[in-house]
């Protein structure tokens, strides 16, 4: 079963939940945690942990090899990124821009634009006391974080049976790489808090999701703050609220310094069997 | 004009708060803009009334014309993006996968295939109620690009500040460090980077200023929470020393912010105490290092 944590809103807990229910969950399960956040990968901040393996993870652009080049132009007319551009007598290539399309590369009549590697980001497996955890992260200046959601998704679906639980640290926001990494999710958590910037998030991500078709339910995170305008919205959207955890600031001390929750505060554990709960009468 | 790019790197530090109270301390002098176009949220705080709104187009999309293919695969062969799906026999485009790179088009033999433009947002010019422009932009569910929303976003803020001869474009990014971030810091002239003493704060504040840094853009920072967890502030204030990055203020863990996010206030309306004379005295400390 795949489960992605989402929220519109950054900052609601949807690290706290992952790294706490992934715990939780190991207890009993065979479990895997993916931090898909990659251009802010926080899970591991939180885990015990032991590397395994360290995998470079690449995009794959053009390369301008000038030998044979007729400088006809055609790649940069079949480029819909304006990543490939013939400038005098050069060809010019921004790897920024490209989205590995290779339409450049493969409709060049002379083969003067082979795809090459370029390195985007790194991917480290890690154990940690009782699960496999997953860490992707986007190098400084690379702008996409989809092919390497993609990548790391793929790496996870390979390396670990159908038996697994797997979760998903998502991104926040609800562009593309939100709908990367939740896209193959069975069931999607949404994370958020009871203030009218969570509210307002919450009600975008929610419009996603139904867009996506996908099976979700929503936690209120720092419960008793803000007001009561979410629960109000999902009692009349029938939406299941699948738990809720407390505002408080012995909660908020120990997430600052980096630990998880549920073994020393026992409401948060107890959300998180309700949490359980629900997933398992639906499938687990 | 100047324009000062307000981020964080994590979300959910402040950095909206922040921004809406030095608006309304701003005046007169500031355009403002929401560049968090994925979940915009200054318009809870500034209730704006939209004067202008438009659709933004940006990139393609591909369709298939089903009375001309012919389903002879080759559209499939090429895609990149796992975007053309076969179902008994027939080819479509799946609208979530397609990046809108038109090989597909390029390569259909009898000209099935037609790319359309991709509607992914609409965006707006707006009056605050402190009667101020805001432009600001609501991305489509899914919608790719939010990069080139960004640009456009920014954009009309610093024309209609040109326009109106007002001194500064106050901006309000998003989360990360991808497309959207690159975006807002693109042409910036100073950035406010909103943090707080966690282990996820530091450690994202870490990376976002790495790519402020890629740009040679001045810094400072903002240390919101501080009393949370004093250890981790006196190491985000290390990192400030050793990076030498302005160090604003610190703020105080309380509830101030929400209180004054569920009135939809903004916190220098809401609070007349310590906050808010903090954050006065960091806009002008702002102001002051902007003009110079």
């Amino acid at each position: 079963m795949k489960i992605a944590i989402a929220s519109g809103k950054g900052g609601t807990g949807k690290t706290t939940l992952s790294t706490n229910l992934a715990s939780f969950l190991s207890e009993n399960h065979k479990v895997i945690l993916t931090d898909l956040d990659v251009e802010e990968p926080n899970s591991g901040l939180f885990l015990e942990k032991k590397l395994i393996k360290k995998y470079d993870k690449f995009k794959m652009i053009p390369e301008w090899n000038k030998t044979n080049c007729s400088l006809c132009g055609n790649c940069q007319e079949v480029c819909n990124y304006h990543a490939v551009i013939k400038i005098v007598d050069m060809i010019m290539v921004f790897p920024e821009l490209c989205h590995s399309c290779y339409a450049c590369s493969e409709l060049c009549p002379t083969g003067s634009l082979p795809m090459i590697e370029k390195k985007m980001g790194e991917l480290k497996h890690y154990k940690t006391g009782k699960f496999d955890f997953i860490e992707s992260r986007l190098e400084i200046g690379e702008e996409q974080a989809v092919p390497l959601i993609k990548q790391s998704i793929k790496f996870v679906d390979e390396k670990f049976d159908t038996d697994y639980i797997k979760i998903f640290d998502s991104p926040p926001g609800t562009s593309c790489p939100v709908i990367e990494a939740t896209k193959d999710a069975d069931f999607v958590i949404l994370i958020t808090e009871p203030t009218p910037f969570g509210f307002n998030d919450l009600v975008l991500a929610i419009e996603t999701m139904q867009e996506l078709k996908k099976d979700f339910g929503v936690v209120i995170n720092r419960y008793g703050l803000g007001n009561n305008d979410i629960e109000e919205y999902c009692k009349k959207h029938n939406i299941n609220i699948l738990a809720k955890i407390p505002n408080s600031k012995q909660i908020a001390e120990l997430y600052s310094k980096g630990e998880l929750l549920y073994n020393k505060i026992p409401e948060v554990k107890h959300e998180l069997e309700k949490i359980v709960l629900h997933l398992t009468s639906n499938s687990l | 004009m100047k324009e000062i790019v307000i981020i964080s790197g994590k979300g959910g530090t402040g950095k909206t708060s922040i921004t809406a109270s030095f608006a309304v301390l701003g005046g007169k002098d500031v355009v403002l803009a929401d560049c968090d176009v994925d979940a915009a949220d200054m318009h809870i705080l500034m209730q704006p009334e939209i004067a202008k709104q438009e659709d933004f187009y940006s990139g393609e999309l591909a369709v298939i014309n089903q009375e001309i293919c012919t389903q002879c695969g080759k559209c499939f062969d090429v895609c990149r993006f796992d975007a053309i799906d076969v179902k008994d026999g027939i080819h479509s485009v799946n609208e979530l996968s397609c990046e809108g790179c038109g090989y597909c088009a390029r390569v259909c033999p009898v000209d099935a295939i037609t790319n359309i433009p991709l509607n992914v947002g609409k965006w707006f010019i707006s009056n605050t109620r402190f009667n101020q422009p805001l432009i600001h932009a609501k991305l489509g569910v899914g919608a790719d690009n939010s990069g080139k929303l960004v640009a456009h976003v920014k954009n009309v803020a610093k024309e209609i500040a040109d326009e109106y001869e007002r001194e500064i474009v106050l901006v309000d990014g998003s989360p990360g460090v991808g497309c959207p971030v690159v975006s807002s810091l693109s042409g910036a002239h100073f950035v406010v980077l909103v943090t707080e003493p966690t282990v996820s704060g530091l450690h994202d504040l870490k990376r976002v200023y790495e790519l402020v840094n890629k740009f040679h853009i001045p810094a400072a920072c903002i240390i919101n929470k501080a009393d949370l967890n004093p250890d981790k502030t006196q190491e985000i204030k290390d990192f400030l020393q050793k990076e030498k990055i302005i160090h604003l203020t610190d703020l105080p863990y309380n509830e101030t912010f929400t209180k004054a996010m569920t009135e939809c206030k903004t916190i220098v309306e809401f609070d007349n105490g310590e906050i808010s004379d903090k954050l006065k005295n960091t806009w002008e400390k702002i102001r002051e290092i902007v003009r110079n």
